[in-house]
Parts: structure tokens; C-alpha cells; sequence
């Protein structure tokens, strides 16, 4: 037997070469596999259940719209299996769903916590995917979390439906395939906004912006940039603050000494919870600079940092995607249905994690089919009505929703412990939008 | 010494295929898939690399994530610069982090004990803050730095020609997420594994352990020991380097949080749960504590009432509404409360108290076998003997 160990026979040789063969095929093998049609991950169709993954922050700044997202999966989940009263599925036009599951099959979940964190959001998306078998996942607070949980989604070929993210990346620089945003982005927050401040506070002010350090942040402040210069505001300064600080006094007394007259606050979450009440109580709102009166702006709002704030955002005006006191037929369904759950009114985070699930499981219907490519290829150019927002369209170019948006303030008369916010203006579809190009990016192929 | 030689082989034999067929076994535990296989590999890796440091030279890191941190964006560079393959990346990071290990340790080793432990707790939050904030065009910030379409990829662009799409890490067309990524990062594991080994037989490592019992008496001795002290240092850099560019291989995406002083508290909870100074401790404990973060982290009532199933209602509901609290977000509850007993009762950690249970086991065995041959008279004093 020694010689055969130093002896490179023929026979060696072949034994070697076929070893070797084999290794090498072995995975290529796994690849043809993989592209087969019928054949693709964590395929339901032989199981009586279909799986879905709900990868929300539970803890870190954005907590609370994490948690407010959960109540809206875990409400949708009973409308879409028949139970309850069907909130928006009754308004969702045009819609194939029957109250039955998914194409029959009845809606089981898993959550996650995100933590706020892109390394622990992917950690729990890789777990739902490769343990429990998600056939879709969806959620998340932080444009970072989005970003990377939508690479994520590409790379694995399971189809991410964005929860809350504001970041232009996400449908722009970052945009992917097997990613769909229904949230509204900064850029059109700043063409929302613009003609609003310029109405209310002129064309003579000077900008100060305190940003969360992160992709967000950061388009939403270059967003708002260009739109106010653009109305002949000039910009002092742009501070980036970590995101979850805090503690923000140290980034307010400079804007205050800055001779700017007005703050925007491009935080979110806690975060502007904490910025914005620092910001009042350093008395900044009562501040005469310029011969103007010192104004703040908090571009992105939600009714959640709204109730955290409290009296501070009286009167402050910014954005949202939606509001539950909206006079339309799906807003009202939605709202009645989720009080009647949870004994509160839903937040826009909840909204537009409620609107996602229906819109991936109707576009399963519609496409007759779980596999992926086909699912978005439904859901590319997809219009609807009847979710909350009006005519609503899934632009095929970039896979983000283009549909109104509203100019809202923090209400100086609330009626109630709820009605916070005012709706200033809905900001028609046709002033926001812009081409599906802009920005950059490629989808991606649909079969990975 | 044959003996030694003989055990520490079938030591790293056995050691080598429980890691290899984890996929089988971990299976029935829930745990059985990819992602968290390759966790456990990795910061397998990670304790064990301290342990060097920690268990073998009794000094405490209380920053150890920054290598981690450092390897992982040193290895996401590299397949930004120059390739997807990650053996570039995986050697990038390593000697990366060992240079920060030479710079770090080479300032924090000139105190020893809790001052040794400052200095280098603040050199991470140091390096955390740098990655947060003022570096962000190097680290990408809080948002992470992450493979781009249009990186230069200058090895791969020269050998095919630009790439349309965001290519995937792989390790000579071997794709590293899945499992293959896991039996990567498993050979890297067992390779360390027996690294660490070979250090603590040699002549070096019974440096180190002098290092530990009485640094005084070295330095009286006339011995130079920092020398030693920094070489350990840097060893256990490099480990870490290695978890960290292995994590960015199996996920391309490297963020600040993995600097922070939480992760570099966790690998010290790694090495004490499992067992500090022992060879198979820092694995066990990585496990353990891996395990408790993705599995229990997972669990919401709905489970809970799914195990307490069988229970009367009333009393499910209690049951439920307690368990709840150490699930779920409360799983950080139940580590702490772990930890806690352990480092009561058990200060040798889970391999300290697997050889008690080993033991009490032997005893009863022996006892037993003892009551058996009674009528024999004397059999019974020579087992109690044998099994002391």
C-alpha cells in the first residue's frame, strides 16, 4: 500500500481528477437547481400554512414605531385569514383577496426584533429566512435597517416589503429588485414643503440644519437644502448628530448663536422627541433674529413623536405620509378597525406597514403564484386605490409609491389626546413627482 | 508527554467533528440553520482568540470589539478594492487588527490589572466614536460600509471585465453565505482552535501562564515580560481580526455597533461562561450565548402559550406572563440571571461544571459498582480509591 502513496499511477491520477470533478460540479449542480422555476426558496406550496416575517425595531430610538408596526401585522394577518372586521381589504380596489390566507393558504408569523441596528436587523431577517422559512418579510424604522435588509433581500431572493424609510437611497442609489417602498421619500418631502415655507415664512431665511449622521439623515437634509435655496433661503450650517445621542443641548446652543432663523430638524423617532423639547426649552421659538421670528421645522413627522413631545411641537410644521383623521373611505376603515382593536388610533408607520402586506399578498393572487419574479412583476406598475392615500401607483422604474403626501403641524388647538397633528395641505401626486431615474441605481435582476 | 500529545489530539479529533457535524445536531435545538452556525464559528473564534489574552496571561481586555470592528472593515475594503474572494479580505483583516493590537497593547500593556482594562475600554470607545462620527468616509457611519456596483474591484475587474450587478463574497467560486459559508468558517474554527492549543503547550504559553501566577516574581527573576505580554496581545488581535473578517465575509456589511463596549463586554461574558483558561470553554460559552440572543430573542407569548400548552389555563397564564419576561426583549434577563448563578456556584464556568458532573457520575457508577460486589468484602474501599 506505501508505494501507492509516493507512486503517481494513472489509476491515482483518475481517482484524483474525479474527486476533484465532483467538488467542483457539486455546487453548479445546486445553482441549476435553484433557477428552476418551481423550484425556489422556501417555496409554501406544498404546506397548508404561508409564513411571513415581521423584522421590527423593538428596542433603540425607533422603538415605538417598531411596536406600532407589529400591531398593524398582527392586525392585518386576522383580516387577511377572515377574522375581524377586514379593515382596508373592503376599500383595497382592485383586489383578488378572498379572507382566505394567501392563494388558500392561511397566514402564519414570526417576528424580530430589529434593534435599530442594519447588523441585528439582518441577523434576524437571515433567521427568518433560513429557520422559519419566510416567504416574504417586512418592517423596520431606520433608512439604514432598510438599505441593508433589502440588499439582503436580493441576495437570498425573498421579497422585502419596506417598512418605514424615508431615505431617498432606498428606491434611488440603493434601489433593488426584490425591495418595494410604499412610504413616501425626503425628496418629495422638500418639494412638499417648500411652497408652504415659503407662504408662511418668507424667501429672506437662513437655514440651520442638526441631522442624524446616517443615510436619512443625510438625503433628507440635501433634499431640503436644495428645495429652500431654491426658494432663496440660504443655508448656514449642516451638523450631523449621532443617531440615539440623546442629549442634544450641545448641538442647539451653536445653532442659536449661528445667526440663522430657522432650525430644521432632520432627526425622527426619540430622537426628535428629545431634540425638538430641548430645542423649545431652550427657548429658541421665542427668539428674534433677523427681525423674523425664530421658527423650527421638523421635516418628517409622525403622530407618535407628536404625543412625545407634547406642547413643543405646537404649531411646527412637517411632513407625513398619511394621518388617521383623513376624510377618505380606506383611512376610515383602517382607523375604525385598529381602535377598535388596541383602543388608540393607528400611526403612519402603521399604515404603511398595514397597506404593504396587502399589497404583497394580493399581488400572490393576482400572479397566481408564490414565485418571486412573478409576484413583483405584478407589483411593478401596480395602481391602486383604496389604501389610506388615494390613487396610488408602484412605479415600475424604481419600486417606489407615488401618491399624495401631507404638509402637517402639530395642532395648536388638540380636541383630543390623539388628534395632535393638523393636516395643512395634501400635496398633490403631480407636485412631487419626478422621474423613476433620478438618483441613480439598479434594480437588479429578478431571478437570483 | 506522549500522553499529553495523544489526549490533545483526540481533544482537537473530537473537537473537530462535533463543530463539523453541528448542522445535524443543532438541528433539534432550532438552531440548525446557516446564519447562526456561522455565528457560532465565528465568535467561536473570537473567545477563544481572548481566552490568549484572558484565561492564559490573566489580562482582561475590556475592548477587545475593536479588532472585531477593524477586521471587519478592513475586510469589507478589500472587497471593495480589491476582490470578492475573501481570502485577501480574511488576511487583510487579520493583519490589520494585529497592527492596531501592536499600537493598543503596546500602550495599554505598560499597566497591568483593572488600569490595563481602562485603557483599553477606552481605546474602543475611542475607535467606536472615531467609526461613528468623525470617520465616516472611511466607515460609511451609522448606516455601514457596504459593497457598492460600482467599486473598482481591481483583481476581479482585471481577470472578467466590470461586474453589472453587486457580486456575492465567495471563496474561489464557493459562495459564502449558506452553508458553505458555515464549513468555511467551521475549518477557520478548528485551525484556531488548534492554534491556541500548540500556544498553550509550548514554551511560550508556560511563558504567559508565569505571566499570570506572578509577574513579579518573573521581573525579579530578571525576565523582560512585556515582550511576552504584547505578543499575547497581538495573537489575540489577530484572532479577532479574523472573527471580524469572517463576519463581513459570510455578510458583507460592517457597522460601527460591532466596536461598541457591549460586544466587547459580551466575549468577556463568552469566556467566563464557558469556562475561563480552558480550551474548550470560550466555544461553549460563545455557543451558549449566541444561541440564547437569536433563539430566546425570538420568542413572543404566542410560543410560551404554545409550550404551556398542556397546563390548565388559569395557571398557563401565569406561567406564560413570567416566562415572558426573560423572552423575547427579556432575553438579556435571562443571560444575566445565568451568568450570575455561574459565577456563584460555578467559577470555572459550563466546562467546570460538566467535569463535577463527570465526576459525581464516576462516584456513583463506582459506588454502585461497589454495593454490587459487597458480598466480596473488599472490593469496596479499592473502587472508592480508584474513583477519587
Amino acid at each position: 500500500m506505501s508505494d501507492n502513496i509516493n507512486d503517481p499511477s494513472r489509476r491515482r491520477a483518475l481517482k484524483v481528477g474525479a474527486a476533484l470533478g465532483m467538488g467542483l460540479a457539486a455546487p453548479s449542480l445546486i445553482y441549476t437547481r435553484n433557477a428552476w422555476a418551481a423550484n425556489f426558496r422556501n417555496d409554501p406550496t406544498k404546506a397548508k400554512t404561508v409564513m411571513l416575517g415581521f423584522n421590527v425595531p423593538q428596542t433603540g430610538p425607533y422603538a415605538d414605531e417598531g411596536l406600532d408596526e407589529l400591531r398593524a401585522y398582527k392586525l392585518v394577518v386576522k383580516h387577511l385569514n377572515g377574522e375581524g372586521d377586514g379593515g382596508m381589504m373592503k376599500t383595497f380596489k382592485p383586489s383578488k383577496l378572498k379572507g382566505n390566507g394567501i392563494l388558500g393558504k392561511k397566514v402564519t408569523y414570526v417576528t424580530g426584533d430589529a434593534q435599530t441596528k442594519a447588523d441585528a436587523a439582518r441577523a434576524s431577517a437571515k433567521r427568518m429566512i433560513e429557520k422559519d422559512g419566510v416567504i416574504m418579510f417586512t418592517g423596520g424604522s431606520s433608512s439604514a435597517v432598510a438599505v441593508a435588509a433589502q440588499s439582503l433581500a436580493q441576495e437570498m431572493g425573498v421579497v422585502f416589503m419596506v417598512g418605514l424609510s424615508h431615505s431617498n437611497d432606498t428606491t434611488m442609489k440603493d434601489r433593488r429588485r426584490y425591495g418595494f417602498r410604499h412610504f413616501f421619500n425626503a425628496y418629495m418631502s422638500g418639494q412638499a414643503l417648500a411652497p408652504i415655507l415659503a407662504a408662511e415664512l418668507g424667501t429672506d431665511r437662513r437655514a440651520y440644519h442638526l441631522t442624524a449622521d446616517y443615510t436619512w439623515g443625510w438625503t433628507q437634509e440635501e433634499s431640503l437644502k436644495n428645495a429652500t435655496e431654491k426658494l432663496g433661503w440660504k443655508t448656514v450650517a449642516a451638523v450631523r448628530t449621532p443617531l440615539g445621542a440623546g442629549d442634544f443641548s450641545q448641538y442647539i446652543t451653536p445653532a442659536v448663536n449661528s445667526g440663522a432663523d430657522v432650525l430644521f430638524l432632520n432627526h425622527y423617532g426619540k430622537d426628535m422627541v428629545n431634540s425638538l423639547t430641548q430645542a423649545v426649552q431652550f427657548g429658541l421659538r421665542d427668539k428674534m433674529v433677523n427681525g423674523k421670528r425664530f421658527e423650527i421645522v421638523v421635516p418628517l413627522y409622525s403622530e407618535l413623536m407628536v404625543q412625545g413631545a407634547g406642547a413643543a411641537a405646537k404649531g411646527i410644521l412637517g411632513t407625513a405620509n398619511w394621518h388617521w383623521n383623513l376624510p377618505n373611505e380606506g383611512t376610515k376603515a383602517f382607523t375604525q378597525s385598529f381602535v377598535k382593536e388596541y383602543g388608540f388610533p393607528p400611526s403612519q408607520a402603521a399604515q404603511t406597514c398595514y397597506a404593504q402586506t396587502l399589497l404583497y399578498a394580493n399581488a400572490c393572487e393576482v400572479a397566481g403564484t408564490f414565485y418571486p419574479p412573478e409576484v413583483i412583476k405584478v407589483l411593478e406598475g401596480y395602481k391602486f386605490d383604496g389604501l389610506g392615500n388615494g390613487p396610488t401607483e408602484y412605479r415600475a422604474g424604481d419600486h417606489q409609491c407615488m401618491k399624495d403626501c401631507l404638509v402637517v403641524r402639530g395642532a395648536l388647538h388638540p380636541t383630543g389626546k390623539y388628534d395632535l397633528l393638523e393636516v395643512v395641505k395634501v400635496v398633490p401626486r403631480s407636485q412631487i413627482e419626478y422621474p423613476a431615474s433620478m438618483g441613480g441605481g439598479e434594480l437588479g435582476p429578478y431571478i437570483v | 508527554m506522549t500522553h499529553t500529545v495523544k489526549r490533545d489530539r483526540m481533544l482537537v479529533g473530537g473537537f473537530a467533528l462535533a463543530v463539523l457535524t453541528m448542522p445535524v445536531w443543532m438541528t433539534p435545538l432550532g438552531a440548525g440553520y446557516p446564519d447562526l452556525l456561522q455565528r457560532f464559528a465565528i465568535y467561536g473564534i473570537f473567545a477563544i482568540g481572548f481566552n490568549i489574552l484572558f484565561g492564559l496571561t490573566g489580562y482582561l481586555s475590556f475592548g477587545h470589539a475593536v479588532f472585531l470592528g477593524v477586521g471587519s472593515y478592513a475586510a469589507v475594503w478589500s472587497f471593495k478594492l480589491l476582490s470578492m474572494n475573501v481570502l485577501p479580505a480574511v488576511l487583510c483583516a487579520m493583519g490589520v487588527s494585529g497592527l492596531f493590537a501592536l499600537a493598543i497593547g503596546y500602550i495599554s500593556l505598560r499597566r497591568s490589572g483593572i488600569y490595563f482594562s481602562i485603557l483599553t475600554l477606552a481605546f474602543a470607545q475611542m475607535a467606536y466614536n472615531l467609526a461613528y462620527s468623525v470617520l465616516t468616509p472611511i466607515t460609511n457611519g451609522e448606516t455601514g460600509l457596504k459593497i457598492e456596483r460600482v467599486d473598482p474591484r481591481l483583481i476581479d475587474t482585471w481577470l472578467s471585465g466590470p461586474s453589472t450587478l453587486i457580486p456575492s463574497t465567495n471563496f474561489f467560486g464557493m459562495p459564502m453565505s449558506g452553508y458553505s459559508g458555515f464549513f468555511f468558517c467551521a475549518v477557520l474554527l478548528i485551525a484556531a482552535f488548534y492554534v491556541a492549543l500548540r500556544i498553550a503547550r509550548s514554551p511560550f504559553g508556560a511563558m504567559l501562564r508565569a505571566i499570570k501566577s506572578n509577574q513579579n516574581r518573573l521581573n525579579y527573576a530578571g525576565v523582560h515580560t512585556r515582550p511576552y505580554a504584547l505578543t499575547a496581545f497581538v495573537i489575540s488581535g489577530i484572532f479577532a481580526g479574523l472573527a471580524g473578517g469572517l463576519l463581513a465575509a459570510t455578510d458583507p456589511l460592517a457597522g460601527a455597533e460591532r466596536m461598541q463596549w457591549t460586544a466587547s463586554g459580551e466575549v468577556v461574558l463568552m469566556t467566563i461562561l464557558g469556562g475561563v483558561g480552558t480550551q474548550l470553554g470560550p466555544f461553549v460559552g460563545a455557543v451558549i450565548i449566541k444561541y440564547a440572543e437569536n433563539i430566546f430573542s425570538a420568542f413572543n407569548p404566542q410560543t410560551l402559550h404554545g409550550i404551556f400548552a398542556f397546563l390548565p389555563d388559569p395557571i398557563e397564564d401565569v406561567v406564560v406572563t413570567v416566562t415572558g419576561l426573560f423572552v423575547g426583549n427579556g432575553w438579556q434577563l435571562t443571560l444575566g440571571t445565568l451568568f450570575m448563578l455561574l459565577v456563584i456556584f460555578l467559577p470555572g464556568g459550563v466546562i467546570e461544571g460538566a467535569r463535577r458532573l463527570g465526576v459525581l457520575i464516576g462516584r456513583k457508577t463506582a459506588a454502585l459498582r461497589g454495593r454490587r460486589s459487597q458480598p466480596l468484602g473488599s472490593a469496596l474501599p479499592a473502587s472508592g480509591a480508584a474513583s477519587e
